[in-house]
């Protein structure tokens, strides 16, 4: 962190730019932009819009849930629609969209000191191919018959036979749109990995990156090397179900005929989707936990904790992903054996996993925290993530998984940890770099109150819903119709939660009004409103123009996170603030 | 203040609710007690970490809150510090795995003595098959099934002559006695899921797959379909009666054999798909 890298003569040395294609008109300005920036708004908002959709469809199914029969509309085919449309939405749609395309494409140039993504036109393609994919997506709604209901796992045989909603034309669009956005996503994703291996600033090292960007990195290398073996499966599914190919299909009786199907195999397919599942489960996690440790750090005043380590803990928790699918797997059948590995590799994983946990609390010890609404948004993730963490502890042990599997239990583990927390951070980044992106700060007590409700609601929702697993509900249950295994009070349960997501589903409108309002009511905000020490709070100008920089690149002299040093002027020291020996000596030079 | 405050209220909160609420995992009917061992060990290591990290937490918001003249101390690392808590997370993540692997080592293990029982599932039934006299299963395929096939046997197996098919109906099992649950879907995933027996399996189209347990008490069970299978998921129960040997040999004394011709022949199709 001392070490000052000089440019020949001692000099910092201006690296020789390259010509931007800048836009000529409104058009090539705002629609088909290549402003990273841009790009990033762009895919923001489409993926918030996403999330307003998926919302609405959770509201839709926990009114079911909590009041069956009530509402005439939602049936059983319905409500499988619900809960597969919600499920890949907000799994891919929004959390995978938002992190990597939206922050991603703001975050990396600006944080790294490049003047826009080393591919520009390719970042523009990406944004419109992702955009085809959910208008795919959001077709199938108006298709025939209507969307997919085969869980957001569209496990065959089941997703492609009769008995399933939406097995004409739903799966087709699903499996169409998922091809999509796999294409779309890997013209970003080597964007963002080409952008960060080769476009920094000089003397920005990999060391001195902000861990946003090191999360976002390692997301989208897995990202690149998870998606395929989705889009393989894609393509096969859709090759069985258009042309009678049996990949994933054995000899079926399905519905009082022999099929046409033989020797393909069921387990095949969750083989497939679980090698890219569950590094996608990260590929959401790690921006989040990048992005989580800079708000930390930011608003409590205190350097990150451990910095080095939480780089390797990133990278380990990336590679380690990678061989622990069939942890979702243990009770599909497949070979027993597989269980002592498997559980092995994936509570290995909870080591790095609870060092970041450790670091950010570590973070706040001795800090000067500020508890402002990005500050809250952060503290609540480590809360919810923590939870949902070890809640995977009891997954991930394989005997254990055997009567939880399948049940309540897993709903409202992977809520707390990959729903609940990673948004949770998206709302505390929105908070921290929308005076960024805007020049305006988001209204705070509006911001409070948002938090308040999100919080402690989601984690009302989430946290008694692990007990109705525990008693054996079974999840995806359209209703929990009458059981001599389950108490009468289970439903009780389920109405306390279907009000609680009521609530907070209706806070997230005072959010979306937030936005709005503070565009233009909001108060203005200086380009560096919270003291942080990073690049993109640097810029000469906010917003920042295309380009980002002026006239000069900046150069990095130090990490991301030299606050309150001691002997310091202020309480942060900016990543291209020189130390006062090159200061010096640039006085000197002619 | 507030927020260190409601960081304590939810760790405490979520204490009280473990202990105080009225919901829990229904009494054990199976040898599976490790499992619900290796649970309750598991919610007392994470239990313990959730409350100290909030609890840690909630100081932390407290007692380093921003006021005036508060300063914010500088230290990049501390090796010690971040190693002892590495290691101290590999002995907790060790307590609780050691168990798990011992406990999954008996779970895949099926004891010799054990007595097959083969549990068909199809959209949105339940059928179960016992083997004769003769103690063996016939061998069976989807490729056989027909209106007066209903499971699939094979007709051309002798093992099969005397089985006990069980459609539309109860399983009855006696207590005590080991039982190897073979599964076998006709169509698509199911899940064989007693919640009072812990164990639970796929039932895979094209292969067999199994779980084995022993009951340990006599009653009436409910079995729940666990693996989504189109929309009659929820209504896929079934019933297992548990019941003292006496009782259950009346039982399967009193249930009928297939009668299938030796001719019956089978629709031509995959031939190397034999799933038993």
């Amino acid at each position: 962190m001392t070490e000052i890298p000089l440019g020949p003569g001692g000099m910092s040395a201006d690296v020789e730019d390259v010509e931007l294609y800048h836009p000529h008109s409104w058009i090539t300005k705002y629609v088909f932009a290549q402003d990273a920036k841009v790009i990033a708004i762009q895919y923001s908002l489409v993926a918030l819009g996403v999330g307003l959709i998926a919302l609405v469809l959770s509201w839709l199914m926990r009114l079911q849930l909590g009041f069956p029969g009530v509402f005439e509309f939602i049936d059983a085919d319905r409500y499988y629609q619900l809960i597969t449309m919600h499920g890949m939405m907000m799994v891919v749609y929004v959390l995978t969209a938002l992190f990597l395309g939206g922050f991603g494409n703001y975050l990396i140039p600006l944080m790294v000191g490049a003047r826009d993504m080393v591919f520009p036109y390719v970042n523009m393609l990406s944004f419109w191919v992702y955009f085809l994919a959910v208008l795919i997506l959001v077709a199938s709604f108006f298709a025939p018959g209507g969307p997919t209901g085969a869980g957001w796992t569209l496990y065959p045989p089941q997703a492609i036979l009769a008995g399933t909603p939406g097995q004409e034309w739903g799966i087709v669009l699903m499996l169409v749109s998922l091809i999509v956005f796999i294409i779309g996503f890997t013209m970003g994703g080597l964007n963002y990995v080409v952008t960060v291996l080769q476009g920094r600033a000089r003397g920005m090292t990999l060391m001195r990156m902000p861990l946003t960007v090191w999360g976002i990195f390692t997301a989208s290398v897995m990202a690149l090397l998870a998606f395929p073996a989705l889009f393989v499966g894609a393509v096969m599914m859709l090759f069985d179900k258009l042309l009678g190919t049996s990949f994933f299909m054995p000899t079926l009786y399905s519905m009082g005929e022999q099929l046409k199907y033989g020797g393909g195999s069921p387990l095949l397919f969750q083989h497939l989707f679980w090698f890219f599942g569950h590094p996608e489960v990260y590929i959401v996690a790690l921006p989040a936990f990048g992005i989580v440790s800079d708000l930390i750090s930011v608003h409590a005043r205190r350097n990150i904790f451990g910095y080095r380590m939480m780089v390797w803990a990133i990278i380990a928790i990336g590679a380690l992903s990678f061989v622990v699918w069939a942890h979702h797997m243990y009770v599909s059948g497949m070979n027993p054996y597989f269980g002592f590995f498997f559980a092995t590799t994936t509570l290995i994983i909870a080591i790095p996993t609870a060092i970041k946990v450790y670091n950010w609390v570590l973070t706040l010890w001795r800090g000067d925290i500020h508890l402002r609404t990005p500050m809250l948004f952060a503290l609540a993730f480590i809360v919810t993530f923590v939870n949902g963490g070890l809640t995977g502890l009891f997954l991930g042990n394989v005997v254990v998984d055997v009567p939880l599997s399948d049940t309540m239990f897993v709903v409202a583990h992977f809520h707390m940890v990959m729903g609940v927390a990673p948004i949770l951070v998206i709302f505390g980044a929105i908070y921290h770099w929308y005076p960024k992106v805007t020049g305006r700060l988001l209204d705070e007590t509006l911001g409070k109150i948002h938090f308040w409700i999100t919080f402690l609601g989601a984690y009302a929702i989430f946290f008694p819903m692990h007990y109705l697993g525990l008693m054996g509900v079974p999840r995806r249950y359209h209703e929990m119709l009458e059981s001599t295994t389950y108490p009468a009070s289970a439903h009780q349960l389920n109405i306390f939660i279907t009000i609680a997501a009521l609530i907070v589903g209706a806070a997230q409108f005072m959010f979306v009004f937030n936005l709005a309002w503070s565009l233009f009511r909001g108060r203005e905000a200086d380009g560096n409103p919270w003291g942080a020490a990073s690049l993109e709070w640097q810029t000469p100008e906010t917003p920042p123009p295309h380009g980002n920089w002026g006239p000069h690149v900046p150069v990095v002299y130090r990490w991301a996170y030299d606050y309150n040093v001691p002997g310091a002027a202020r309480d942060f020291i900016p990543q291209n603030e020189p130390p006062p020996a090159v200061v010096a000596m640039q006085g000197h030079s002619p | 203040m507030f927020a260190a405050v409601m960081l304590v209220v939810v760790a405490l909160g979520s204490v009280l609710f473990h202990f105080l609420s009225p919901w829990w995992w229904p009494p054990i009917a199976s040898n599976w007690k490790y499992i619900d061992d290796t649970i309750l060990i598991t919610f007392w290591i994470t239990g313990v970490v959730f409350v100290a990290v909030l609890l840690f937490m909630a100081y932390c918001v407290f007692r380093f809150r921003h006021r005036p003249g508060n300063v914010a101390s500088y230290e990049p690392e501390n090796r010690r510090l971040e190693w002892w808590l590495t290691v101290v997370t590999g002995v907790g993540v060790a307590a609780m795995l050691t168990p798990g692997l011992f406990v999954w080592d008996r779970f895949i293990n099926v004891p010799a003595e054990a007595t097959e029982a083969e549990i068909v599932g199809q959209q949105w039934q339940w059928s179960f098959r016992l083997p004769g006299p003769d103690g063996k299963l016939g061998t069976s395929s989807t490729k056989f099934i027909t209106t007066e096939n209903p499971i699939g046997l094979n007709p051309d197996d002798p093992n099969g002559k005397d089985d006990v098919v069980v459609q539309g109906a109860e399983l009855h099992l006696p207590v005590g006695k080991p039982i190897k649950a073979l599964l076998r879907s006709v169509d698509v995933l199911h899940n064989f899921y007693v919640p009072e027996f812990r164990a639970k399996m796929d039932l895979v189209p094209g292969m067999v797959t199994y779980f084995w347990l022993t009951p340990t008490r006599t009653g009436q069970f409910e079995i729940l379909c666990a693996e989504l299978c189109g929309v009659g998921h929820p209504m896929m129960r079934g019933q297992v009666v548990v019941e003292e040997a006496v009782a259950y040999q009346d039982w399967l004394d009193k249930q009928t054999r297939p009668v299938l011709a030796d001719n019956d022949t089978a629709p031509a199709n995959n031939k190397n798909e034999e799933t038993r």
